[in-house]
This record gives C-alpha cells, sequence and structure tokens, in this order.
C-alpha cells in the first residue's frame, strides 16, 4: 500500500468517524460533548506546531484561542446587527484573521527566544492580555462576558443552526480541514524546517535559515488555527468570557496535548477526545476530579513521557511484526497491580475528599463505584491502602518482567524501555 | 502627600522583600539546574499552611520555625524523587513536572484546609502599634516581617559569600562537573539548593500569611509575579533579583495608592488615544503593570537588568 493511499484512507476514515458519530451517538449530553472535542483538537494540533513540532512550550495559547473567540463574538453581533450577508460557517475565518494579528503583533515579541525564555514571555503575556481583559470592559464585557446569537445570522442554504447537531456539522466540517491543513504543513519543506529548529537550531543557522523566522512563522500558524477553534468556542457556546483567555486554558490545553503525545501527529488529537471526555463525565461523579487530572499530568510526564501516542506507536513495530500477542501474558500480570495501585488511588482520594470537604454538609457516607461505604469507619480506608501500597510493590516486580517481554518481543537482547 | 509617599515606600519595600525571599530561591534553583520552578510559589502557600495549621494548635513562634523546615523537607523530596525522575527527559519535562506540581498542590491544599481562605491572624505577642506617623499607625506585624525578610537576606549572602558551603554552591551553579569531579555529591547539592529554596518560599509564606490573604488561590497569584521578577532582574542572578523584587513590589504598591488616570496626566485626548485604557484609574491598572515591564524588559533588554546569559 503506497503512503499517499494510506494517507487518504486514513483521512477517509476520520470524515467517516465526524460525519458517523453523531448516528452512534445522538444525545443531547454527546452531542455538546463532541462538539467540545471537535473545538478542543484544532486547538490542541495548532498547540502542538509549537511544543511538539517546533520544540517552544507556551504557557499562553489561550490567549490567541480567547482574543480570537471574542473578537468572533464581536464579529456575529455586528454581523447581526447591520444584517451583513454572512453566513455563520465563515465566522472562523474571523477567528483565523485574529488569531493571525495577535500571532503576528506577540509573536514578534515572544519568538526571538526559545526554550525557557519563551515559556516565560508567553506566560508573561498571557497574564498581561488577562489583567488587560479585567480593564478593557467593552471589549471583554468584564465578568460576564459577551453573549452572542449564532441564530441571528444569514441562513446557509437554509440552516439557521440553531440545534446542536447543526453546530456539531459546522464544528466537525472546520475540524477536518484544520486536521488536514494541519497534517499537509507537517510534511512541507516548511514543517521540516519547524523539525530542525526543534531538535538543532544551530545547525538550521548553519545552512542558511533563520530559526527565530522559522518559529515566527510557526507561532503565526499556531495562532491562526487557535483563532478558528476559539471562533468555533463562541459559536458553540455563544458566549465568551475572561476565562477562556486565562491561565486554565492555557493549562487544559498542555494537559491534553501532552497526554495524547506530543511527538505524533494524532497524539493531540487523542488526548483532546480524552481529556474533554474526562473533564465532562468526570465532574458529575467526582468533585476532585481536578486533582486527578494534575496526578494524571505529573504521571504522564514522569513515565510516559510520549504520552498514549508515544506509547501505541511503541507497539507498532510489533503489531506488523505479528509479534504482539506475546505480551499479553506479561501485561495481563502488570494490570492486576495497576487495577489494584489505581483503584486504591482513587478510594484514597475519594475518602480523603470526603471526609475533609464534604463530611460536615453531607455526612460520612459515600459510594465510589457504586460500592456504598462510610469515611468515618476504618475499614474502606485499610481496604484502600492495602489496594494502593500492594498495587505498587506488585507493579514494582512486575515491571522487569513486561520490559523483558517487551525487549524479547520487539528482539532485542536487553534494554529497559520504559522506566 | 508625605504621608501617602512614607507608607506606600515603607509597604512597597516590605512587599518587595516577600518577593525577593521567594525570588531568590528561585533564581538560584534556575541557575543551578536550569529548571523553572513552577511550584515556587505552591510552596510559599504550603508554608503560610503549615504556618497556620501549627499556629492554631501550638502557636506562632513553633510554626514560624517549624514549617519552614518542613517546607524545606518536601521540596528536597519533590527533588529527589520526581525532579531527578524527569531529569532525563529534558528541561521541558522538568518544568512541565513543576506545573503539574502546582496544579496538584493547590487541589490538595484546598481539599485540606477548604477554598475559603484560613483563619491565620497575627499573633497577639506582635499584635501592637510600632509607631505613629501623620496620625497613622503602622502595625508592629509588618515590621518584623520586615526584619525577618532583611535578616533573611543578610544571612544569605553570608552563606553565599562568605563560607565554604556559598563557595560550592556557587562553584555548582557555573561548574557543575568540574565540582564533582572535585569529589562533591552534585546531586546532593542541587537537592540542599532545591530544599533550602522551598524553605525560604515557605518562610516567606509564615510571615506572609497572617498579613495577606492565605487561600489555596495565592500561589496561582503570585506565581507569575515571581516569573516577572526574576526575568527582569536578569536570570540566575541574586542581586538583579533583589532590585527587581524592590522595584516590583513599589511599583504595585504606588500604584494602587495613586488614583490618576492617563486621562489625568495628559488631558481628555488621552481617552481618544487609548479609550477606556486611558479613562480607567492606575489602582485599575495596577495589575498590569509588572507584566508590561516584563514584555518591555525583554523587548529592549533581553538579560534582565542584571544578568548577563540570554538563557
Amino acid at each position: 500500500m503506497s503512503e499517499a493511499l494510506r494517507i487518504f484512507l486514513v483521512f477517509a476514515a476520520l470524515a467517516a468517524v465526524l460525519v458517523g458519530a453523531p448516528l452512534m451517538f445522538s444525545s443531547g449530553v454527546a452531542l455538546t460533548m463532541m462538539s467540545l472535542m471537535g473545538v478542543m483538537i484544532i486547538l490542541a494540533l495548532s498547540y502542538n506546531m509549537l511544543l511538539g513540532q517546533t520544540g517552544l512550550l507556551s504557557f499562553g495559547h489561550a490567549v490567541y484561542y480567547g482574543l480570537a473567540g471574542f473578537c468572533a463574538a464581536h464579529a456575529m453581533n455586528i454581523v447581526a446587527a447591520h444584517k451583513f450577508p454572512v453566513v455563520l460557517p465563515a465566522i472562523p475565518l474571523v477567528g483565523a484573521a485574529a488569531g493571525l494579528f495577535f500571532g503576528v503583533v506577540f509573536g514578534a515579541v515572544s519568538t526571538r527566544r526559545a526554550g525557557t525564555v519563551f515559556a516565560m514571555i508567553s506566560l508573561g503575556l498571557g497574564e498581561l492580555v488577562v489583567a488587560f481583559a479585567l480593564v478593557l470592559r467593552s471589549f471583554f464585557g468584564g465578568e460576564e462576558g459577551i453573549a452572542t446569537n449564532r441564530t441571528k445570522l444569514a441562513p446557509f442554504f437554509g440552516y439557521k443552526f440553531g440545534p446542536q447537531i447543526q453546530v456539531y456539522y459546522l464544528i466537525a466540517f472546520w475540524c477536518f480541514v484544520c486536521i488536514a491543513l494541519m497534517y499537509a504543513l507537517t510534511r512541507t519543506p516548511f514543517g521540516r524546517l519547524c523539525n530542525a529548529v526543534r531538535d538543532n537550531p544551530q545547525r538550521v543557522e548553519f545552512i542558511g535559515f533563520s530559526a527565530q523566522r522559522v518559529r515566527f512563522q510557526a507561532f503565526v500558524l499556531s495562532a491562526i488555527f487557535a483563532g478558528i477553534a476559539g471562533a468555533l468556542a463562541a459559536i458553540n457556546f455563544e458566549l465568551m468570557n475572561s476565562q477562556a483567555i486565562g491561565a486554565d486554558t492555557s493549562g487544559l490545553v498542555l494537559l491534553m496535548t501532552f497526554v495524547g503525545g506530543t511527538g505524533h501527529f494524532f497524539g493531540p488529537i487523542i488526548g483532546a477526545v480524552l481529556i474533554t471526555f474526562m473533564q465532562i463525565s468526570l465532574s458529575d461523579v467526582t468533585n476532585a476530579w481536578m486533582l486527578y487530572f494534575g496526578l494524571l499530568f505529573i504521571l504522564v510526564v514522569m513515565f510516559f513521557p510520549g504520552g498514549i501516542a508515544g506509547w501505541l506507536a511503541l507497539h507498532g513495530p510489533l503489531l506488523r511484526r505479528g509479534r504482539i500477542f506475546t505480551l499479553i501474558p506479561a501485561y495481563a500480570l502488570a494490570l492486576v497491580p495497576l487495577a489494584g495501585l489505581v483503584l486504591g488511588g482513587i478510594l484514597l482520594i475519594e475518602l480523603a475528599h470526603r471526609m475533609l470537604v464534604e463530611a460536615q454538609s453531607d455526612g460520612t457516607v459515600l459510594s465510589v463505584f457504586h460500592v456504598t461505604m462510610d469515611g468515618a469507619s476504618l475499614v474502606p480506608w485499610l481496604v484502600a491502602l492495602v489496594l494502593f501500597l500492594g498495587g505498587g510493590l506488585g507493579l514494582r516486580a512486575a515491571w522487569p518482567k513486561v520490559s523483558e517481554a517487551f525487549a524479547r518481543a520487539s528482539g532485542k537482547q536487553s534494554e529497559t524501555v520504559a522506566p | 502627600m508625605l504621608q501617602l509617599v512614607t507608607f506606600s515606600t515603607l509597604n512597597g519595600i516590605l512587599y518587595g522583600m516577600l518577593l525577593f525571599m521567594m525570588a531568590s530561591g528561585l533564581t538560584l534553583i534556575f541557575s543551578m539546574m536550569g529548571v523553572l520552578n513552577f511550584a515556587h510559589a505552591s510552596f510559599y502557600m504550603i508554608g503560610a499552611y503549615f504556618g497556620f495549621e501549627i499556629s492554631r494548635r501550638i502557636g506562632f513562634w513553633p510554626g514560624f520555625f517549624v514549617a519552614p523546615v518542613l517546607v524545606g523537607a518536601i521540596g528536597a523530596l519533590v527533588e529527589r524523587y520526581g525532579l531527578r525522575r524527569c531529569h532525563r527527559f529534558g528541561h521541558v519535562a522538568e518544568l512541565l513536572f513543576t506545573f503539574g506540581l502546582a496544579f496538584v498542590i493547590e487541589e490538595l491544599v484546598s481539599m485540606i484546609w477548604g477554598r475559603l481562605p484560613a483563619d491565620y491572624r497575627v499573633p497577639p505577642s506582635l499584635d501592637f502599634v510600632a509607631f505613629r506617623l501623620f496620625d497613622t499607625t503602622y502595625p508592629a506585624y509588618r515590621l518584623f516581617m520586615l526584619v525577618t525578610a532583611v535578616a533573611m537576606f543578610v544571612f544569605l549572602i553570608v552563606v553565599l559569600k562568605r563560607t565554604r558551603v556559598g563557595l560550592i554552591i556557587q562553584a555548582a551553579l557555573s561548574h557543575p562537573n568540574m565540582v564533582a569531579m572535585l569529589g562533591h555529591d552534585v546531586p546532593l547539592i542541587f537537592m540542599m539548593v532545591f530544599g533550602a529554596g522551598a524553605g525560604l518560599a515557605g518562610l516567606a509564606g509564615v510571615i506572609a500569611g497572617p498579613a495577606l490573604v492565605t487561600q489555596p488561590s495565592m500561589a496561582a497569584l503570585l506565581g507569575p509575579i515571581l516569573f516577572v521578577v526574576i526575568v527582569v532582574g536578569g536570570l540566575g542572578s541574586l542581586g538583579g533579583a533583589f532590585v527587581a523584587s524592590l522595584l516590583i513590589g513599589l511599583i504595585q504598591t504606588f500604584a494602587v495608592a495613586i488614583n490618576i488616570s492617563l486621562a489625568d496626566v495628559i488631558g481628555p485626548s488621552a481617552a481618544g488615544l487609548f479609550g477606556e485604557l486611558g479613562r480607567a484609574p492606575l489602582a485599575q491598572i495596577a495589575p498590569v503593570l509588572p507584566y508590561l515591564l516584563l514584555v518591555l524588559v525583554l523587548i529592549f533588554k533581553p538579560t534582565g537588568l542584571f544578568g548577563n546569559r540570554e538563557t
């Protein structure tokens, strides 16, 4: 199978998934979630243009997303007020233009340096914009934010985008376009140059390119796509507030991209889908979900710096050689203590959260995974501790077996694959 | 007016010294390990909460001495079992680790002590008026904070410049391999410096807690300002961090105290030029100023005021 055909098939499958998803999951909650996933996929991919492909760690990516979202919301209000013949599907172009503008302005300042200094400038710029957002009320709308109404624009072939399903398809369309464009970009000489700037800026300078210029261009392109995501968010929520430009959103994008995996193009997509799903479903189940996010992030940074995509990619060669099945016994062996560790950890967090935060108002009884227990008694704590510690020790004991099995499957003598 | 200037200067210096207590550790850690510790302000917060918890149970003074040590121990553990593990994945992984850590610490603190501000009060032994100037009183506790911060500053300078330990630390800053060759345990030095930096931040938290507000968002509010301080001062420069701390402290305090807007200074045309920004009083723009300073410094003098490396 030639590579062009393979890429075509992958994108055809992607299109099929985007089109078919609402047929599988047609509930209101699912539609809302999938719309948000589409927005976040674009945002995470645009972020990975910086972090994964150009090696620029930004702590203020939400600035371009949020500012473009505000611009799009204002544009929608202006279009609606003056009855301009502009349809809703064109609004993301406004976001892209806003992303371009702010990307050029802030990129000129921040891409002069790479590495830690770039990270700090991005943080400072992010804080600067947030601080301005509280002063400039007419643009940012203060605490309430800027509300808009997507149905007030000129209809697009009769569609007014009132129902969520229509918004979903609008987002899915832009999502597909953006994924295709961003993927295409990684295949251009410019995309390769970005990778070169990430890996060895000095040599890039030697062969006659300006690393700073490449960083700037990558930054602006990334801001454009973040702007599209921001405009889609404005369309989706019909509201933008200053939270969208803040450190929380920037941190969330970083979390998605890193957990998904920065080393592979499709990593951030996995991250965006997974984290959005967790964000919406976890916040219903537990009040300590922010803590879980933080712990997940730290664990990925410490043990799987390649993220989910990196971990999956390790298995690619084995799958092709048909030797992946030899891993199953070792993985099954490690899965038992891992499950114990995770379950014990969750139990401990939930028990502690119940006793420390909610005991006074809601009592000490809680239910975890449909099992009801009393946080004031000793038994659940003991069970949780035994599970947690036993799981941890078991995992340590099982790990050499896993890496041994992995080394055997991949035909190497012995090389520790993961820590 | 004189009264305003005097008290704003006093408060500005105090705030600046507090900033320096944290920025000094941050900049030392950065120049040593190349790690920008995002969780540094979180150690400050842990210090405040430990101080609060100990002063509630035993008394303020035990907390004053014990809490920073505990925070320092936590910092050393974080370096030993967290950062060192990430080190082999590179600086980005280390940075991200501290970023995630700051997040987790904030969640843990709000889980243990609640999201509302803790009732951390000035101890009765220090709760009196130090002096009265122009009919305004100045609380003794603020003076105590100032004395503590200055004492710590002197202590730090003496340790770094006049002792053997300081000599080794300074050598490890610039030539870690050579220091290791000479038989010093460089990872241990790193761990100790990280712990000491965290402990200093913890001390800042213990003394700042009663004067400012002890709440789970205090780390997130202060963290970015610390970065401004060390970048403006010049990465890795202790003297620069000191000057920048005072500068930011004074700017912040004076901006809040002075109630004029751009329109007052350059006339009504400001409103036309700057829009809302022209009409907004300086006090409202105050939060913007440190970041504006940061961006200006990075554009015009990327090494910072006293730094000598561009990283």
